[in-house]
């Protein structure tokens, strides 16, 4: 197909350079630059979808992404926009939501059967009787159907990009480009935005007071003086597609997604031309005037059938002058109107032999008997209160280009918080109430001559310099004029038929009864209306369903516009891949110093939070050989364990003593230095939220550990609540300035000798529970004996960049005991053993005190600590639940962490932790039950996985080392 | 995204802060009836205007104090927490703790 390609036609378009893709299975030919759209209406491919509800066959309306009718699927994406998408070679394109085929959909049947489909059909049809929804649901899904997403596509690349700048334009029409220039003039950084391939807006396809030629070399210098400036990044194929606050604004280029903070914001983001509602206007052909302007000057192609324009304004005769121009048969000019702002134009019509009817509108449009296009139009007459009358002639064409007036792309504005008002009168728009730093220009602000668009332009510009602080020359700083006064909207576009049809909203197919009998039913907000009916919900989101709706539930409701109002606009602008929004697949992850040693043997990682932790060491084959064997080595040998996860805070000043005793439950001011205790936080509410060990170092002085993953919220408990307290100390959270293992097992006493440690292991001089430091291995260390695991062990606290060489050395001279590293399974094993809680564990958000036993770790002398006065309060009641130890049988059902304790076919509560201890043989466990049952030796019934109920006995703690000798060696 | 001023780091995005609640006394915990620290523990005010909040710039865990309108969500200032709580707090000294 011969393509236009000149001066003023095809300004996109590279003839000699020729692209293939394929549309529903067949060839076709475009050329450089050509979306998918333009390609396709270049071959006279105008159906290029079904409709949502009724499959009437739909073609381009906008040309710019602003409808719903050329929604196409790739084979890796379902909903692209034909009009946005680029033409590019081995593209294979199919079409959506039809059954059987693109020109003979099935479901078109529907359209007939339109009638038994009234608006809020959904609602009414599949609410009675209950559950009859879940019959139909497959059946509307699949008819209603957008694309189909392919799940065996491999994800794309996505990722984000953080952006700053002193402006951010919206759009790079003649306002945006005046804006950005003369802010970036000014000294500021601009940022500047546009959906589209290239810079100039309507100045690309529009031929602004008739003159292609000025418009272009206007355009041409602004652009060219744009991409020259250093001050302006450019973003093309880019879209804006939420103003959130403080003026982030999300913008998606490709598979980008930048984040642009900026100082000030200029909306130059135009407006959208508004359809005229009449029988059959969503017929293929019938296109908005921008539409077959951009089908002409940006991409070449000049209709062959004869082209139909309907004028709610002045500047629809703009386009049937300017495709004359450009070849295209125009036959008629159909004016809504009586009266012109511009006289000149009906000479200009007549002089270019163009028919003119004035007070006139398209009653109906009609389908071709063997195509599924427009071909022909009916005109009628308008009376004077703009009534349907009698009719004057049909006119053959193939092309209808109409324009009722201009929404203004009001959506950013509006999720700033902007307000839009109309003027009933006027037919103008408005928006008012704009956040600071917001600025408006262009037809967003009502405003459509050039000159003015681009004085609007600079003002903005002018202003946000000025909350900048920019100063500009005297030639450039003073506002100019823009006065608003060309009358764009026709106030009352609607020709309604009594047999329906005419569209208010293309996406989801509803027409003038539907609106009005939604009003009728009692839908009188336009909120309400837009949620009965769907109006305004499908992918285009209003642009040009919310006016018509908005001017016909004021008509219906005798009200007007401005009282109305319009439906709320929030983000996204437009739809945006999920893929865009996670970005790149990061994960953040800790790794302790040890991490690639534990690799080195073998071991299996696991999450635990952030961490990554050893859960065992060897073949996940062999797991429960390997923990199996990492517990008998510390019970009977020595093992060790990586403990960096543990939190770590040092609290240092006069007032440590003090600040310990109010936030812990137990007493610390006369705990002896050199000594460990072990250390409760309850929360204000007297839940049990972290516990520890505190090692007092110093008169002044503590070390106190906290869980992996609550240490963090602790740290800041404690900054917060001296932040009230103002007592005097220093706490620092020093996590990850320490690392530490636990070195545990009979024989863990004679692997830190062999390495050489500066202090005295023997139970005598470091008993168990003590403090000490010491060098070991020539490393500074923190030594405390504890007895998590339930044996004689030290934990080692040392600097964390010499934690590699001590585990080195201990594993290099244990290996004569036998040492044998071991992971957070075994570890979790061999505390249950010894009935040690873990918090977050066994314990959950309700936890108080009383209910896990630590009754002994709480002091009941001082006057406070955070939480004292709620246990108290708590301790007057009765318990509702208790933890407690429970074992079974080794050949018992294992019940898992959740499952729940039933009592009398009640739930009592749920199992914590459970293990089969190999040192017992048997199954053992913690889980809550009810008080009365919390005596050993009662039974507990458990269920366990499919229903199976196991009947547990309730056995003291500790289960293995009931006098917890071993630890204390 | 919203930009709130730490008062130790200056303007920064509102995802580095954690909300920490409204600013309120505890009441004196040794002579309130357990009905009135119920309440102070579980329920909260809820006024709409301006009111003080307790918020923490996480990654320097700073908190401090924002005056802030919490119906238009305008941050009318921010300040250091020590403005406002200017006195140590003591409770009722220690006897016979062990």
């Amino acid at each position: 197909m011969k393509r236009l390609k000149n001066a003023h036609f095809g300004q996109w378009i590279d003839p000699s350079q020729t692209i293939q893709f394929t549309f529903e299975g067949g060839l076709v030919q475009g050329v450089e630059g050509d979306t998918v759209a333009s390609a396709l209406l270049a071959n006279g491919q105008w159906v290029q979808s079904r409709s949502f509800k009724y499959h009437r066959p739909r073609g381009p309306l906008t040309l710019c992404g602003y409808d719903a009718n050329t929604l196409v699927q790739t084979p890796v994406a379902p909903n692209l926009l034909a009009d946005r998408l680029p033409a590019e070679d081995h593209l294979a394109v199919t079409a959506q939501n039809y059954t059987g085929s693109l020109h003979f959909d099935l479901s078109r049947l529907l359209d007939w059967f339109g009638r038994f489909l009234p608006v809020g059909f959904y609602y009414k049809a599949f609410f009675k009787p209950r559950g009859i929804w879940a019959w139909w649901e497959p059946i509307v899904r699949k008819t209603a159907g957008l694309g189909i997403s392919n799940l065996s596509v491999k994800a794309p690349y996505n990722d984000k990009t953080y952006a700053f700048a002193d402006v951010a334009v919206i759009g790079a029409g003649p306002a945006g480009l005046n804006a950005a220039l003369l802010a970036a003039n000014a000294g500021a950084q601009v940022t500047l935005v546009e959906q589209e391939p290239r810079l100039g807006g309507s100045m690309n396809y529009h031929a602004f007071e008739g003159n292609y030629e000025t418009t272009k070399s206007a355009r041409d210098a602004l652009v060219a003086a744009i991409e020259a400036h250093e001050n302006i990044d450019v973003l093309c194929s880019s879209t804006c597609n939420a103003w959130f606050g403080d003026h982030y604004l999300p913008i998606i280029q490709k598979s980008r997604l930048i984040k642009l903070r900026a100082k000030q914001t200029i909306l130059t983001t135009g407006s959208s031309e508004q359809h005229v509602v009449f029988r059959n206007n969503d017929l293929p052909g019938v296109v908005m005037c921008s539409a077959l302007d951009r089908l002409m000057r940006l991409y070449g192609v000049v209709p062959s059938a004869p082209v139909v324009v309907l004028a709610g304004n002045d500047l629809a005769y703009r386009t049937a002058f300017s495709s004359q121009d450009g070849g295209a048969n125009v036959a008629a000019i159909v004016d809504l109107r009586t009266t012109y702002n511009d006289p000149a134009l009906s000479d200009e019509a007549k002089r270019r032999g163009i028919a003119l009817f004035q007070g006139c509108g398209i009653y109906e449009a009609k389908q071709g008997l063997f195509s599924h296009g427009l071909s022909q139009v009916d005109v009628h007459k308008l009376d004077e209160r703009g009534e349907v009358a009698e009719k004057l002639v049909s006119i053959d064409c193939g092309l209808l280009a109409m324009s009722a007036g201009f929404m203004p792309s009001y959506q950013l504005a509006c999720q700033a918080g902007a307000v839009l008002s109309y003027d009933d009168s006027t037919s103008q728009f408005q928006l008012s109430n704009l956040p600071q730093g917001m600025h408006l220009a262009g037809s967003v602000n009502s405003v459509f001559s050039l000159d003015l668009v681009e004085a609007d332009g600079r003002n903005a510009a002018r202003q946000a310099l000025r909350n900048l602080g920019i100063a500009l020359d005297s030639e450039t700083a003073s506002a100019e004029d823009v006065n608003f006064t060309e009358q764009v909207n026709h106030p009352w576009p609607f020709l309604k038929h009594p047999k329906g049809r005419e569209f208010v909203d293309f996406d989801e197919d509803l027409q003038i009864k539907d609106i009005i009998n939604a009003t009728r039913m009692g839908y009188r907000d336009i909120q309400l209306v837009k949620r009965f009916s769907t109006v305004g919900m499908g992918p285009s989101q209003g642009r040009h369903s919310a006016l018509p709706t908005a001017r016909l539930v004021a008509k219906t409701t005798d009200r007007t516009v401005h009282e109305t109002g319009v439906t709320t606009a929030r983000p996204p602008l437009m739809p945006e891949p999920l893929g865009l929004l996670a970005g790149r697949r990061f994960h953040p992850l800790r790794r302790t110093p040890l991490h690639h040693r534990h690799i080195g043997l073998g071991a299996q990682m696991m999450p635990a939070g952030s961490w990554q932790r050893p859960a065992y060491y060897g073949d996940p084959v062999q797991r429960t050989a390997c923990i199996q064997a990492e517990v008998r080595a510390v019970r009977q040998g020595v093992g060790i364990i990586d403990v960096s996860t543990l939190g770590g805070i040092e609290l240092r000043g006069p007032d440590a003593p003090e600040f310990m005793n109010r936030l812990y439950t137990f007493g610390f001011v006369k705990q002896p230095i050199g000594k460990t205790r072990y250390a409760v936080l309850t929360n204000e509410q007297g839940v049990v939220a972290d516990d520890g060990v505190a090692a007092r170092l110093g008169e002044h002085h503590y070390y106190v550990t906290a869980t992996s993953s609550g240490v963090d919220r602790v740290y800041r408990d404690m900054l917060r609540w001296n932040a009230q307290w103002r007592l005097d100390l220093d706490i620092a959270n020093v996590t990850s300035a320490f690392s530490a293992i636990n070195v545990a097992g009979p024989l863990s006493r004679q692997v830190i000798e062999s390495v050489g440690c500066s202090v005295d292991l023997s139970a005598q001089h470091f008993p168990y529970l003590a403090y000490q430091e010491a060098s070991v291995a020539g490393i500074p260390a923190r030594m405390m004996r504890v007895g998590f695991v339930g044996e004689l062990g030290y934990e080692l606290h040392v600097p964390s960049p010499l934690m590699g060489e001590l585990w080195d050395r201990l594993l290099t001279n244990g290996e004569a005991h036998g040492i044998r590293p071991f992971g957070v399974e075994a570890q979790r094993l061999l505390r249950l053993e010894k009935g040690h809680i873990i918090i977050g564990q066994d314990t959950d958000g309700m936890t108080q005190p009383d209910e896990v036993s630590l009754r002994w770790a709480i002091s009941s002398k001082k006057p406070f600590f955070v939480g004292s006065k709620s246990v108290d309060i708590l301790s007057k009641s009765p318990l509702e639940r208790q933890l407690v130890g429970f074992e079974l049988g080794a050949t018992s059902p294992q019940p898992k962490e959740g499952h729940l304790v039933i009592r009398n076919g009640h739930i009592v509560g749920s199992v914590t932790s459970c293990e089969y201890s190999p040192t017992l043989n048997k199954i053992i466990g913690l889980a809550y039950v009810h008080p009365e049952d919390a005596v050993p030796g009662t039974t507990v019934v458990i269920r366990t996985d499919d229903a199976v109920h196991a009947h547990a006995r309730v056995a003291k703690t500790p289960f293995y080392d009931p006098d917890n000798l071993r630890q204390a060696l | 995204m919203k930009i709130m001023t730490c008062p130790l780091n200056g303007p920064r995005n509102i995802s580095e802060f954690v909300y920490g609640g409204q600013v309120k006394a505890m009441p004196d915990h040794q002579n309130v009836s357990d009905t009135d620290w119920a309440h102070h523990v579980f329920y909260e005010k809820n006024d709409v205007g301006i009111v003080l909040e307790w918020w923490m710039h996480s990654p320097s865990s700073f908190w401090f104090i924002a005056e802030r309108h919490n119906a238009t969500d305008e941050i009318i200032r921010t300040y250091p927490a020590d403005q406002l709580f200017k006195q140590r707090v003591d409770f009722v000294a220690n006897e016979g703790e062990s």
